[in-house]
């Protein structure tokens, strides 16, 4: 028996952790499921806080940096990034 | 110019200006999709050396048998393609060369153009190789122009709901993100995947994110891109002569008691995505009337207040 992760990634609305999803990504280290890019246009989950409900484990949240002089109005990648993770028990 | 020119209208350049799209079903005519699907030249399965976990070895090969033109980039639009190919039929046809003209001048220069092939479920099938979608990306390269070009996609054929059609991101265009750096993001609300009638057109600006879905049915799905960029400032280029008095005015915000009519180009320029965020959503608003500015050739111009209030810096009090 081995312990496998499985990822899940979620943007959210704001830095809050109860906010909205507006974007995500899955991962999975069993091989059970292939998640791939446009596979769902409904997250799994409403919020992180949900994701952490369902056993999620919040292991990195993407930091709120100050805005650099004359940079303060570009967009680019999405702000509030949140990884989870399960430990699965592959048998 | 040599053909007729039916140019977009403000409405539709606004919603531009917000989308970073315009969506044509159907617009081209079933010869030219035909003919244009002829001079594709068929799909065959993997042949000889060709297999399904080398697909750029099966398009080169593809490429070399087809009758479609290449064309040098930075080559002139009008001499790009012969009238009597399907890419000169469909450049030239009125709606097609007006939306062109609004949005890249009449001079625009070819930057390139590819065939993208979504193979069958079988073509992968034979060869035990699984099916992925490609990431979201933004194509070329890191572009903080305030130019922008075009990427027309063109779908020949119908494209059902089973066959992959491109997914798109309405209102990604304006982010500067460095090409697949955006792999990550798998799936992004408010996300478009293309079903549509053949001979359908998407006029995207090049920020657009987007990528292939997966091909489950037994046909080949082809989409043919062309890149134009602009050869002139892109300003007012549009037939601008719906834009009204009231299109350049401020308005009551947040506390109204009517409501604001959609078609407004205020009203355009500020309708969310589902995938804003609270604060970085404003700043897509900021951004647009920057980029409506430009088009408008009017650094006054604002919509609902939000670039005038963070311009506003008094002088020295009398």
């Amino acid at each position: 028996m081995s312990t496998k992760q499985q990822v899940l990634v979620l943007y959210l609305s704001s830095s809050a952790l109860d906010a909205n999803v507006i974007a995500w990504a899955r991962y999975d280290g069993t091989g059970n499921d292939d998640h791939m890019a446009g596979d769902s246009d409904e997250p799994l989950y409403r919020s992180g806080v949900e994701a952490l409900a369902d056993g999620w484990r919040l292991i990195q949240a993407s930091p709120l940096a100050a805005h650099a002089p004359g940079d303060e109005f570009r967009t680019g990648y999405l702000k509030y990034e949140f990884f989870f993770e399960k430990l699965v028990d592959d048998d | 110019m040599m053909t007729d020119s039916v140019k977009l209208n403000s409405r539709e350049m606004a919603t531009f200006a917000a989308d970073g799209l315009l969506r044509l079903d159907g617009i081209v005519p079933d010869s030219i999709n035909q003919q244009f699907l002829a001079e594709a030249g068929p799909f065959n399965k993997p042949q000889g050396s060709e297999r399904p976990d080398q697909p750029t070895n099966t398009l080169t090969n593809f490429m070399a048998r087809s009758q479609l033109p290449t064309v040098t980039a930075g080559t002139v639009l009008d001499t790009a393609y012969k009238e009597t190919t399907a890419l000169g039929g469909l450049v030239r046809l009125p709606r097609v060369r007006g939306a062109i003209e609004s949005l890249v001048g009449s001079n625009s220069l070819v930057d390139h153009h590819f065939l993208h092939l979504a193979r069958p479920r079988t073509f992968y099938e034979a060869g035990g190789v699984p099916q992925r979608s490609q990431h979201t990306h933004q194509d070329s390269t890191i572009d903080p122009r305030r130019a922008f070009d075009i990427q027309i996609f063109y779908f020949p054929h119908e494209v059902g709901p089973h066959m992959g059609g491109t997914r798109y991101v309405p209102g990604t265009h304006l982010r500067i993100v460095s090409e697949s750096a955006i792999a990550r993001y798998q799936n992004i609300r408010g996300q478009q995947h293309v079903v549509c009638p053949a001979g359908t057109l998407i006029f995207m600006h090049h920020g657009i994110w987007h990528g292939g879905g997966v091909n489950r049915s037994d046909e080949v799905r082809y989409m043919f891109k062309i890149r134009l960029n602009p050869s002139v400032p892109q300003v007012r280029l549009w037939d601008t002569s719906d834009l009204l008095d009231e299109d350049f005015q401020q308005r009551p915000i947040f506390f109204r008691k009517e409501p604001t009519n959609p078609n407004d180009i205020a009203s355009l320029l500020t309708r969310p995505q589902p995938w804003f965020e609270g604060d970085t959503g404003r700043l897509e608003y900021i951004n647009r009337i920057r980029f409506w500015r430009y088009l408008l050739g009017d650094e006054s111009f604002d919509a609902d207040y939000w670039v005038t209030r963070i311009e506003n810096e008094p002088s020295t009090s009398v």
